[in-house]
């Protein structure tokens, strides 16, 4: 009996249904996606049983970190660079369109306006480390965070606030913010929680 | 891995020119390697959970008029003082030689104390719950009713004070509470003297 022959198979394998499959994903996350919103500082938000989701546009973030740093953004790119240009203009800070530019691009900045020409100036790595965000300043002698509110629901009515802080920062700067809020005439505002999970507490 | 081609540019030159057979087929395999790696991308920079959201009313700064105040009953009012440690203090009715009570944000402290004491509603808005599913009433109608059982004149009002030893968490909790027990009518207001005498001797 002749050996049986064993045949040699190709290795080829056909790519085309994987590439048709890889671009039909690849064109649901690019539909669908919006994107992770980089902020310097990671927030732990508490937890509820609240369903609302917050809207993606005409957002005002105001981010508290566990240790009293108020940062502040809006969005839109555009919105951006009218409220920078407006703080500068109050603040008498000279910034250049290349700093304006660079502002546009960040979703919250914490600084003060005195701090902010260096910030901007920082390289993009280290923009993000704690001594380089000092917190937009809220205390009654200098409550720059009141006119940042101002500045920005002149820019933008339709804006709605969204307050984001970590769940273990201190009473007293949310009271701050709560009251520089109210004394604006801004009453209604968004608490950004998460879902309550099985491991949420 | 991939196939090479036999005939490339160079080997062109010097052969003679012979009509060559065009392959059909084109190597898939660059292209779904870019493929998922644009999806790995995607992937990783989008985020797919939005995060929830909790609306609050704070009350306006603006003067109100003594007759168009809204004035609580003290039979009504539960006053909650939020201290240090994940503690919660209350008492009901007039800060006024009132009985200090301390309880936890668990669900059988503060919850099971709010819901005692706005049970009325609470059933209601139970009750509801289930004829929604039941009869599949449409959501319209349905938060409707939810306001009108939860605006019940006799429910009641809720202050919520916190101590500056409490941390966010605990208002957020406090808060949740209040949604969870069909509370609507609460505020945030700042510790008077009064309370702040009364937490004293609960030594926070």
């Amino acid at each position: 009996m002749p050996k049986a022959k064993v045949k040699r198979k190709s290795t080829w394998v056909d790519m085309t249904a994987m590439c048709d499959v890889a671009f039909l994903l690849l064109t649901f996350f690019m539909l669908t996606s919006n994107f992770v919103k980089k902020e310097p500082v990671l927030v732990a938000t508490p937890s509820s049983v609240s369903e609302i989701k917050i809207p993606e546009t005409n957002i005002m973030t105001i981010l508290v970190d566990k240790t009293g740093k108020i940062y502040f953004g809006i969005d839109g790119q555009d919105k951006r660079q009218q409220l920078i240009e407006k703080m500068a203009g109050d603040y008498s800070v000279v910034l250049t369109p290349d700093e304006i530019k660079r502002y546009s691009v960040l979703d919250v900045v914490g600084n003060p306006m005195q701090a902010m020409k260096t910030y901007l100036n920082l390289k993009p790595e280290i923009r993000d480390l704690p001594n380089n965000n000092l917190g937009i300043p809220s205390d009654s002698t200098d409550n720059q965070f009141k006119n940042w509110v101002k500045a920005a629901r002149d820019i933008n009515p339709d804006l709605r606030i969204a307050i984001k802080a970590d769940e273990s920062t201190p009473y007293p700067v949310i009271k701050k913010v709560m009251k520089s809020l109210q004394e604006l005439d801004e009453n209604r505002y968004n608490l950004i929680t998460r879902l309550e999970g099985p491991n949420a507490k | 891995m991939a196939e090479i081609s036999q005939d490339s540019g160079s080997h062109k030159k010097g052969g003679k020119k012979r009509s060559k057979k065009i392959p059909s087929r084109v190597d898939m395999t660059p292209m779904v390697d870019l493929g998922f790696l644009l999806i790995t991308f995607f992937m990783l920079a989008t985020s797919m959970i939005k995060p929830q959201t909790m609306e609050i009313a704070m009350p306006s700064n603006k003067k109100v008029d003594e007759d168009q105040q809204t004035v609580a009953k003290a039979s009504q009012a539960i006053t909650l003082v939020l201290g240090k440690n994940n503690a919660v203090f209350y008492y009901y009715g007039k800060s006024e030689g009132a009985k200090v009570l301390k309880t936890t944000y668990a669900a059988d402290g503060l919850r099971k104390m709010l819901l005692e004491k706005n049970f009325d509603v609470a059933k209601q808005v139970e009750d509801l719950k289930q004829e929604k599913v039941k009869t599949k009433m449409s959501e319209e109608i349905y938060q409707k009713r939810l306001t009108e059982l939860r605006n019940n004149k006799n429910a009641p009002i809720v202050r919520i004070m916190a101590t500056d030893d409490a941390n966010y968490k605990n208002l957020v909790d406090a808060l949740d509470e209040m949604n969870i027990c069909s509370i609507s009518r609460y505020a945030i207001v700042d510790l008077d003297d009064i309370d702040k005498a009364l937490i004293k001797d609960m030594n926070i």
